[in-house]
């Protein structure tokens, strides 16, 4: 060999090398950014990319590029994403589904496939319990708890009984399932509305002539803003009071209800007004980056960066090293904007819960924290979770 | 007993709101013989664009005349660029091409509007409630509702039976060449009907956005009862559509009212809970079959 070639070879050696260590860890983030229920995927987005830029394009000092997909709300698209990720991109950390449907055909395909899926929203019961997987981790909430702690909210401040409502459809019934988990007055109607419902007219007659003493209700997206319209409408909201799990108050809701959100209380992890310093910088920056307040969602996608972070951080950005990758996440050494945060053992968050009321002031209508309810709660499912 | 009275009222209001939406469709599909599956995006531009002008601080009359202009002017544009060119194609055609058309207004609803659901006021003098009935106060906005769709089946109704309009349109619906072969433009005569059903379908948006969800998409989840309400009236009927409208709205909130309590009589188990929702969701379809089972055609037939 001369001594050009092995110059050559040399030079070709380092070059790789120099690429190599510039390569960022991709990040593939499938999410819903089209239909009615686009906006919760952009906020998810946006909480998740600023804090990649806050960091100067890296997590935990480890640069990184997210690859953003829209799954519009398709299980079906949503593993074809996946797909792709995976054999295309070679992506090894995914996050980013919306809706349990979309994730409870994804995330087990990819987690066995040896990639962690980091849920920043979507908490099915069948993941935190049987089906959870070394492999999955959920920084938002088991899909029952915003709905439990609205049971022991409503259980104690002594309503004794109460109207519930839900859509026709699996987390429907979760939903109700998990309030009356904590709540233990009389249930004086159960009702399942139609997916998709705009009139509730019957449904609020009903209501009225049973008589309760609270309502509580899980009506996502349009379906809660044509309930609490005509709930308003209808004269009740001055008589019976109204009892939420925050999906139905968040930022962008309230502005499409108006006056009739106002009072209502909501079950939720956070709130823009908890006081701790990871948070008044989260919201500060998101509000002055994106001009609009944060939801929970965008909450959610910013822990959820964060979270990974603290896990590249730990392994030097790798992993491919699964076995310490998996016990950096398990730590969740990172500051959540909820304040205390840790996972269970079935890789679902241990966290505090708050009722929030809804008010009304000079910065127009907005949640307030009222109360918190749990501390240290984890979810129904974890004792079924073996690993 | 008052409760029964109550949901009978809930019916017909439910009623008169889809017959606003089917009346529009019905004629459109019985003079122009065209399946208009955008039907829902005029409605839906109705409600934006109200809610719009009346979230800038105007007042509920000078947004009502925008939303109808700007529905109707959306409905003219839609007939002159995509639909003229389908009246002789298949109805699947028209079924593709007006399924791309709802695909567009909602992207460009989203484009021009964003994504956040808007708001709207009830007005002023409509919003509160009235004790129509003793310790049952009814909101005053959903009797509005009442009133006004009784006044446009009358204005309808004039419209078609009494108008040389109305008689150019009756015409056209049962022979297209005839009509032209009398020196009648029946291109315009088609536009204009068209714009017209935009118009109305504009309307129910204007009167929908204060009870319901402003948002992108919001047609198509009423469009569905619509299509239901024409079948069972008749396709192409106007009174028809009136007949089968407040059909659907008494059948759909009487079950919705009842169903789960009469089945609760019989157990009182979390199947009958299960099976009282699902059946009350059915209700209408299952009242079409059996409309359709009795006269194939609908109620009146066109």
């Amino acid at each position: 060999m001369n001594i050009g070639t092995l110059l050559g070879a040399l030079a070709a050696l380092t070059l790789s090398l120099g690429a190599s260590a510039a390569q960022p860890v991709k990040i593939g983030m499938i999410t819903t950014l089209t239909t009615k229920a686009g906006y919760l995927g952009e906020d998810i987005r946006d909480g998740f990319r600023l804090a990649i830029e806050q960091e100067g394009g890296t997590l935990g000092g480890v640069p990184v590029e997210l690859l953003v997909e829209d799954d519009g709300r398709k299980p079906g698209k949503g593993r074809q994403i996946a797909d792709r990720f995976i054999r295309k991109d070679g992506v090894r950390i995914m996050t980013g589904i919306v809706f349990s449907n979309v994730a409870l055909a994804v995330a087990p395909k990819v987690v066995r496939q040896g990639v962690f899926y980091i849920s920043p929203n979507a908490g099915p019961s069948k993941l935190a319990g049987k089906g959870c997987d070394p492999n999955f981790f959920n920084a938002a909430w088991q899909n029952d708890n915003l709905h439990e702690v609205m049971g022991q909210y409503v259980q104690d401040a002594g309503y004794k009984s109460a109207y519930i409502l839900a859509p026709n459809y699996p987390a429907g019934k979760d939903a109700l399932a998990g309030f009356k988990r904590y709540y233990k007055g009389r249930i004086v109607g159960e009702v399942y509305t139609k997916l998709g419902q705009s009139d509730y007219a019957a449904e609020l007659a009903n209501l009225r002539a049973a008589k309760p003493e609270a309502v509580f209700f899980f009506l996502p997206g349009g379906m809660g803003i044509n309930f609490l319209k005509q709930y308003q409408q209808a004269g009740l909201a001055e008589r019976i009071p109204v009892f939420g799990p925050a999906f139905s108050f968040d930022a962008r809701i309230l502005k499409a209800v108006g006056d009739a959100a106002v009072g209502v209380k909501n079950g939720s992890q956070w709130n823009w007004d908890l006081d701790n310093p990871a948070n008044r910088r989260f919201v500060a920056a998101f509000r002055e980056k994106y001009g609009r307040m944060p939801t929970l969602y965008a909450s959610q996608g910013y822990d959820t960066a964060r979270l990974i972070g603290s896990a590249l951080k730990a392994t030097g950005g790798k992993p491919e090293d699964q076995d310490a990758f998996r016990k950096a996440l398990e730590q969740a050494d990172f500051e959540s904007v909820r304040g205390a945060f840790r996972f269970n053992r079935n890789h679902f968050p241990i966290q505090d819960l708050y009722v929030r009321e809804v008010v009304k002031d000079d910065d127009g209508i907005r949640n307030v924290t009222l109360k918190k309810v749990f501390s240290d709660h984890g979810d129904a499912y974890a004792d079924q979770c073996r690993m | 007993m008052w409760l029964l009275v109550e949901q009978l009222l809930n019916g017909l209001q439910l009623g008169f709101m889809l017959f606003l939406l089917s009346a529009g469709l019905t004629l459109v599909f019985g003079v122009m013989n065209l399946i208009n599956l955008a039907h829902g995006s005029f409605y839906m531009v109705g409600a934006y664009v109200a809610a719009t002008l009346s979230g800038a601080g105007m007042g509920y009359g000078v947004a009502l005349l925008g939303a109808l202009a700007a529905a109707g002017l959306c409905g003219l544009l839609v007939e002159l660029i995509v639909l003229r060119h389908l009246y002789r194609r298949d109805h699947l055609d028209q079924v593709l091409a007006t399924f791309g058309l709802i695909l567009f207004f909602n992207e460009g609803v989203r484009m021009i509007w964003g994504r956040q659901p808007l708001f709207m006021q009830t007005p002023a003098w409509l919003g509160g409630s009235v004790e129509l009935l003793p310790g049952v106060p009814y909101p005053l906005y959903r009797l509005a509702i009442i009133g006004i769709g009784l006044l446009v089946a009358l204005g309808l109704y004039l419209l078609i039976a009494r108008t040389r309009l109305g008689m150019r349109i009756r015409a056209g619906a049962s022979d297209r060449q005839m009509i032209a072969a009398l020196g009648v433009n029946i291109r315009w005569l088609y536009t204009l009907v068209f714009a017209l059903g935009a118009l109305m379908a504009g309307f129910a948006g204007v009167i929908a956005a204060p009870v319901f969800a402003v948002e992108s998409g919001m047609g198509e989840s009423i469009l569905i009862l619509t299509f239901v309400v024409i079948v069972i009236g008749g396709i192409g009927s106007v009174r028809g559509a009136l007949l089968g409208a407040l059909l659907v709205g008494l059948v759909d909130s009487l079950g919705r009212a009842y169903l789960p309590r009469l089945l609760g009589l019989l157990s009182d188990s979390e199947a009958a809970n299960a099976l009282a929702a699902s059946l009350s969701s059915m209700s209408i379809y299952l009242l079409m079959a059996l409309v359709l089972a009795i006269r194939p055609r609908g109620l009146f037939p066109a």
